[in-house]
């Protein structure tokens, strides 16, 4: 290009706009990311609800106190919370094609998750170290 | 060709047959959805467990109910879906399984370990209720 061209445009100006620049597949890589993390997490959860169906509150509390237990509903809930949005995300560029719709719904989609992780989160830690 | 070109057309979504691994690929996305609105129950119920032992007894009231053991259900075989179909996405972010004899056993496999868990999942939480 600079070698050979009768432009003046600098290398940069040229390579601009044609693709990313490192964070490319960031985005995709975080997703893979959280649905091999949520393989584990899942079937956890799954055992985790049917061993506590129907529990009364006592039983729901002393789940939660144990250790291993509080840490893998912590991170079931940032998990999943992570791969909702990031796919939602996806979804919504996919559909929306207003601008400002398809930037309304990531950026409430992106707040609602984090906002629901923070309060699963703060449930799990106030049973955990609760009296 | 219907637009005399001779080239060849896109399928026309309204009067096009899907194939099943179309479907299934849709169904991905749509059980997805459905999961990311069925994240409001665990929030409930993890909240309402915080909260205390009536707002507890609340949430495990309106899970037991027929419309939340509905719910349940429903939100069963999503997640087994969506994890079994997950699966099948990260083989073919590794390069493999594209040949379209393996699309279509892969079709039948994530289909039937879907309604295999979910139905054994039920009976076991049933058992164990």
């Amino acid at each position: 290009m600079a070698s050979n061209s009768k432009t003046l445009r600098s290398p940069l100006q040229v390579a601009r706009g044609l693709g990313s620049a490192k964070h490319g597949t960031e985005h995709w890589w975080s997703q893979r990311l959280t649905a091999i993390a949520l393989v584990p997490l899942t079937v956890w959860f799954v055992f985790g609800v049917i061993g506590h169906l129907g529990a009364d509150h006592a039983a729901f509390v002393a789940w939660m106190k144990s250790p291993f237990s509080a840490v893998m509903m912590v991170l079931t809930a940032v998990v999943t919370f992570h791969h909702a949005q990031s796919g939602l995300q996806v979804v919504i560029e996919d559909y929306v094609h207003v601008e400002w719709q398809k930037m309304a719904l990531i950026i409430g989609v992106k707040f609602l998750s984090f906002a629901l992780a923070a309060a699963c989160v703060l449930a799990v830690v106030k049973i955990f170290i609760g009296a | 060709m219907a637009n005399g070109s001779g080239r060849p057309l896109s399928p026309h979504l309204q009067v096009y047959k899907l194939p099943l691994t179309a479907v299934m690929s849709i169904t991905h996305r749509i059980t997805g959805v459905g999961l990311a609105v069925g994240t409001l129950l665990l929030v409930w119920w993890l909240v309402a467990a915080a909260t205390g032992p009536e707002a507890f007894a609340r949430a495990q009231g309106f899970i037991g109910s027929f419309f939340g053991l509905l719910l349940m259900f429903g939100w069963t075989a999503a997640l087994y879906y969506h994890l079994c179909n997950g699966i099948r996405h990260l083989v073919w972010d590794a390069g493999k399984a594209f040949e379209l004899t393996d699309a279509d056993r892969n079709n039948k496999v994530v289909l039937g370990a879907t309604a295999v868990l979910t139905v054994l999942t039920w009976i076991v939480g049933l058992a164990a209720w």
